[in-house]
């Protein structure tokens, strides 16, 4: 269980990219984390594990206070919860299996990790990894080799290979198209099930959201403004995170005012 | 409607540079009047030009029968006295650089880090090699061991600022990536910036030995060993066919080990 206590974030600039956000996320839950860019979604996960320090608040994950931890017990930490990015974040010239392999430094010393000596038991688990997500054939390809969606497989094995309590997914399908985006998801979905872990999700695209989440959360300049089943999702709520927008509008985008008129006209 | 209303025919040129035109025109203005200024400083002499010119004229035709073999054996150990410095510098360079290098990189380490180890690569670039090496010749006497000193101490900052600068520039995603799995900030390092740097690394190791072999051959003027040296004596009793000889040598050995290492960098990618 996750939960995030009136967490706040001012970077140096000035900007409070988060005002007091609360939330929990029990185990098990896949919620996502929508709202327009610059919302804070990036700098609510990336506080979670402290990749940025949060300015004040406190994040608890199980019976850890994580924005207490030094720096020694961070690192201990943040083996618990697994991160995935938007672009990909592999190194792009070590291999896939290194990349994976990454997942377990946190657990191994200098110089094993420097020799890339890992224990038995890893590489079983890294090579079920490899397998599970559909990439059996290529462990020694460099990451630049792959495509996208390959990547972002390698990105998911990574993280799982952390043996997690928490997922946290930064954007994973914004550099995809649109079928292997469903694809990526559905991944995360069924691996996030298969393991009981909690998922905190962000993401640009509302449908994609509501078709793979339990629960959507919705941020708007650094607040959380719904916190709901992916149904409730109405127009209305869709103004009040992004702004006014025709959210039933399909086929070729029309000019406001234009298409204002033609409303009024067929009435 | 909304295009009707602006008229057609208007005129475009990108801003200048500089906005205010009298900043502009001044600083175009004091540039010109510096230049001719300069210029008239020179003192040139025709008369002494002429005399230069037929000095410069027998040694230009000692090249067309330079002389290897009377003093062969001092080219030759000279010419690897020479390599044998470039070599050692460039390996010992490499070592004292990396740490240096991941010191001053501002995204690996904190401000005092930084700080020092900026210093140092300050420190080593502020002198030119010629003159590093004549405090090592003072210090630690005539011969090669000064040349190393010197070569090995040049190197040490244009490897650490070099790499410090690639560092900089790594991508900083794949940093987060691998600092949130829970690495160590030496496996952070290992894992996240070596790959990213590690082409970059052997390519200015390449280049530096390039350097080193090109430097080599001028420090033996100052007195701190290789070909230098040989050179130096033989253009002092005016024995234009062996120095000659030389200058030669050390056109073919840069332009040999500058090709090879061009043909390697580019495979290493």
């Amino acid at each position: 269980m996750l939960r995030i206590d009136s967490l706040s974030k001012r970077y140096p600039t000035g900007d409070m990219a988060l005002k007091g956000v609360t939330l929990e996320v029990p185990d098990g839950q896949v919620m996502a984390l929508i709202g327009p860019s610059g919302a804070g979604k990036s700098t609510l996960i990336r506080c979670i594990n402290r990749l940025v320090e949060p300015t004040s608040g406190n994040v608890w994950l199980n019976q850890v206070n994580l924005t207490r931890l030094n720096t020694r017990e961070l690192r201990q930490a943040r083996r618990k919860i697994g991160m995935i990015f938007q672009e990909y974040a592999l190194v792009e010239r070590l291999t896939v299996m290194e990349n994976i392999l990454s997942g377990q430094l946190g657990y191994v010393n200098f110089w094993q990790s420097w020799f890339r000596k890992f224990p038995q038991a890893t590489l079983d688990e890294a090579f079920r990894l490899l397998d599970r997500v559909g990439l059996s054939e290529f462990p020694d390809k460099r990451a630049d080799a792959l495509s996208g969606g390959q990547r972002q497989r390698v990105g998911i094995a990574r993280a799982l290979l952390q043996n997690p309590e928490l997922l946290l997914v930064d954007e994973p399908t914004a550099s995809l198209d649109p079928k292997t985006s469903r694809q990526i998801m559905r991944l995360i979905n069924e691996l996030a099930s298969e393991r009981g872990l909690s998922v905190i999700i962000n993401i640009h695209d509302v449908p994609l959201a509501q078709m793979f989440a339990q629960r959507i959360v919705g941020l708007r300049f650094g607040q959380v403004v719904y916190d709901g089943p992916p149904n409730r999702l109405t127009p209305s709520v869709l103004n009040e995170i992004y702004g006014e927008e025709d959210w039933n509008a399909s086929g070729p985008a029309q000019d406001a005012e234009e298409s204002e008129a033609v409303s009024v006209a067929a009435h | 409607m909304a295009q009707a209303t602006i008229p057609s025919g208007r005129k475009w040129s990108p801003p200048p540079l500089i906005k205010n035109p009298w900043v502009r025109w001044g600083l175009i203005l004091g540039a010109v009047i510096y230049l001719i200024f300069a210029v008239s400083t020179l003192n040139f002499d025709p008369a002494r030009v002429a005399r230069g010119m037929q000095r410069s004229g027998r040694l230009l035709l000692a090249f067309l029968h330079p002389d290897f073999t009377t003093r062969g054996n001092l080219i030759f150990t000279g010419m690897m006295e020479s390599v044998t410095m470039a070599a050692i510098s460039t390996v010992a360079g490499f070592i004292v650089a990396v740490p240096v290098g991941f010191g001053a990189a501002r995204n690996l380490v904190p401000m005092p880090i930084y700080l020092f180890c900026r210093g140092l690569i300050a420190l080593s670039r502020t002198f030119q090699e010629v003159i590093i090496a004549i405090l090592f010749v003072v210090m630690f006497g005539f011969g090669p061991f000064a040349g190393v000193l010197t070569l090995t101490f040049g190197s040490l900052g244009f490897f650490s600022k070099l790499l410090a600068e690639d560092i900089e520039e790594i991508d900083a995603v794949q940093v987060e990536a691998i600092r949130s799995t829970g690495a160590s900030w030496l496996q952070m390092v290992s894992y996240a910036v070596v790959p990213q740097v590690l082409p970059r690394m052997i390519g200015l190791t390449l280049y530096r030995f390039d350097i080193n072999i090109r430097e080599a051959a001028i420090l033996g003027i100052v007195g701190a060993g290789g070909i230098g040296s040989t050179l130096n004596t033989s253009l002092r009793r005016y024995d234009y066919d062996t120095a000659s000889a030389i200058i030669l040598v050390i056109i073919t050995l840069v332009m040999v080990v500058e090709l090879t290492s061009g043909w390697i960098r580019k495979r290493v990618q």
